[in-house]
């Protein structure tokens, strides 16, 4: 019965609790917002599927282990804690984290990218989607506005609230992320965690081959960012990196965080995983059931 | 209109910044490296700690200003205009118009009076841009006072706004108790012959061309639209019925700025001649800024020609225009 629920394209109403939580405990969650992202792909009939199902391991640990603080019910709140998506793009994996957290009906998901829907192609914060902080899908700008309000924060209003923002590999490429990485680290914004989804794809092929961005953890480092790797599928491995920041902050370090999250695009769907062909379309009908069937297999 | 003096338009918004600054505990400044050029130095000087350095990144201090914004600050970023509403182009589109961030961008060194400087650093572009985005406020103020009365209206106003400026001196004839309000245009000599909508440095030119015109017994209405954006259809709409000709004056492309705005605005309201005296699809260069508002045609005689030749299309249609022409050669 159980298996079945999984494996269905229909949405169910089950959500988490935000809290820190033993390792095995996120592999549950991200596999729930894995199979939300093919229920909405597959419905939406467009979107970037590759992205989102590799970053879910991440968005577990992000939203669902305490390290970000929020209130479901009202993510107005001026004191909660903030994330920036700035790869826009991969809208589908926070639309699904959000969701599941109960910010927001888990039935809506259904409306992705369709007319007049609070969960934009991109995400939109004209229709106010509950936690969408910005619009973004013009890389490199996300970070940036994340670093303007993590300055808000360190050095106007000097509260601890903590910013967070996520790039991908290929938007290292936009040169105006390098200016806000040199911002952060001047400004010594040690509530600021920049996440790095590191899948190694995008678009037209494997990043060194569009155009080289490596080595990513010196250039963080050279930017005066205290830089962790870790691997994006290792729920121990990415709390390890929360921590690290959550320290940074609590010894106030005057450092940025950087987390390099080694992650395959498409991860948790066998035929999608680390193909770059999937950065940008969704699945088929039969596509998502297979999908889902073998998320299904999973807890 | 009287000339009361000359003062630059950048100094009005450093000491509107500074009046703001005095107003609203939430008001912060970012700098791009040349804050003693645009004036923000004064802001910085009194309000150290709200005051933060950006650098030269103009994309990063206008995705800095949203991230400010969001937060409840009001942010306002200035530099050359070439660099803060061009270079930043996607960053103001996406990030402050899209996200309907409360930042304010001002845009100095604008249009050829920067002078030696060179097209790089002229902008006459920006208006044209700007006026198209969504939710953005777009102001090009005549004189000092009303450049500091812009400024301090921009920053109480909601929403994103742009103030465009200029580095060299320009006649003063607004005082402090001028009205001004965002989005209403100022008439200041009315006529019925033809109308005058202009707005920056060449208002003043169009009072000097609206004197002389006088002078021929030509009564000619001077408008000034500061507020490019909202637009003040009302008002222009009531010049080209009364008028039933205009003169747009601008120092900005001829395209898709003022004028641009004026023609649309008339197209659908009021049909009448337009005559457009602006930059005409040319790059700046280097020269005294006088010398060069009379290289690129933006002075009184064009302004005065343009009028004889609009009230020539409107009474004799194109046909009395060729023998017209002759006029735009007019010497005064």
């Amino acid at each position: 019965m159980m298996r079945e629920i999984k494996a269905s394209l229909d949405f169910n109403t089950a959500t988490f609790t935000n809290e820190r939580r033993d390792p095995e405990g996120f592999a549950p969650i991200a596999n729930e917002i894995r199979r939300d992202i093919i229920r909405m792909l597959v419905r939406a009939g467009s979107g970037h599927s590759g992205g989102p199902l590799g970053s879910a391991d991440v968005f577990a640990v992000l939203y669902f282990g305490g390290y970000m603080r929020y209130n479901p019910a009202d993510m107005q709140d001026t004191t909660h804690d903030r994330f920036v998506l700035s790869a826009g793009h991969m809208a589908p994996v926070m639309y699904a984290a959000l969701a599941n957290a109960g910010c927001y009906p888990k039935q809506e998901q259904e409306t992705l990218r369709k007319y007049n829907t609070r969960l934009q192609g991109h995400p939109g914060r004209d229709m106010h989607l509950p936690g969408v902080e910005t619009s973004s899908g013009s890389l490199g700008q996300g970070i940036s506005i994340a670093v303007g309000m993590a300055m808000s924060d360190h050095l106007l209003d000097k509260n601890d609230r903590r910013v967070f923002s996520l790039t991908g590999d290929g938007e290292l490429q936009e040169g105006s992320v390098w200016e806000a990485a040199m911002a952060a680290s001047h400004f010594g914004l040690d509530n600021f965690c920049w996440i790095i989804d590191n899948n190694d794809c995008q678009i037209d092929g494997r990043v060194p081959d569009v155009m080289n961005v490596y080595p990513i953890d010196a250039k963080c480092e050279s930017f005066g960012f205290d830089t962790i790797v870790v691997d994006g599928h290792d729920f121990a491995d990415l709390m390890r990196g929360f921590d690290r920041f959550l320290e940074n902050q609590r010894n106030k370090t005057g450092k940025p965080t950087a987390i390099i999250a080694r992650t395959y695009m498409g991860h948790g769907v066998s035929f999608m995983n680390d193909k770059f062909e999937w950065h940008g379309k969704p699945p088929s009908k039969e596509q998502a059931a297979a999908a889902l069937e073998e998320l299904a297999e999973m807890p | 209109m009287d000339l009361l003096g000359s003062k630059p338009t950048r100094f009005g918004f450093g000491d509107g910044l500074v009046d703001l600054g005095e107003r609203h505990s939430n008001v912060v400044v970012l700098g791009g490296d040349i804050t003693g050029s645009v004036m923000t130095s004064l802001f910085k000087e009194k309000f150290p700690d709200r005051f933060f350095s950006i650098g030269i990144a103009e994309q990063n201090a206008t995705t800095i200003a949203t991230g400010l914004a969001l937060s409840g600050k009001i942010p306002f970023f200035a530099s050359y205009g070439a660099f803060c509403a061009l270079r930043n182009a996607d960053q103001l589109r996406i990030s402050v118009c899209y996200n309907e961030a409360n930042v304010k961008i001002g845009g100095g060194h604008a249009g050829i009076s920067v002078g030696p400087d060179g097209a790089t650093h002229q902008v006459l572009e920006e208006v044209a841009f700007l006026r198209t985005l969504p939710h953005m406020t777009m102001i090009v103020p005549a004189d000092y006072h009303e450049a500091r009365k812009a400024t301090v209206a921009m920053g109480e106003m909601v929403g994103p706004a742009y103030i465009r400026f200029g580095r060299s001196p320009v006649p003063m004839f607004t005082t402090e108790s001028t009205p001004f309000e965002l989005g209403k245009a100022n008439v200041l000599m009315d006529g019925t012959d033809v109308a005058i909508i202009a707005n920056g440095a060449l208002v003043w030119e169009s009072i000097l061309a609206a004197k002389e015109l006088a002078k021929k017994g030509i009564s000619a209405r001077v408008v000034n639209v500061h507020t490019v954006k909202p637009f003040d259809f009302t008002t222009v709409t009531q010049a080209a019925r009364e008028c039933g000709c205009i003169v747009t004056a601008e120092e900005h492309q001829v395209h898709a700025g003022l004028g641009g705005a004026v023609a649309e605005c008339t197209a659908k309201n009021a049909p009448v001649p337009i005559e457009f005296v602006g930059v005409k699809d040319s790059f700046g260069g280097s020269g005294d800024p006088e010398e060069l508002m009379v290289k690129f045609g933006l002075t009184w005689r064009e302004v005065y020609a343009s009028a004889l030749i609009a009230m020539e299309r409107r009474d004799k249609g194109s046909s009395g225009v060729r023998a017209i022409r002759e006029v735009a050669t007019y010497q005064g």
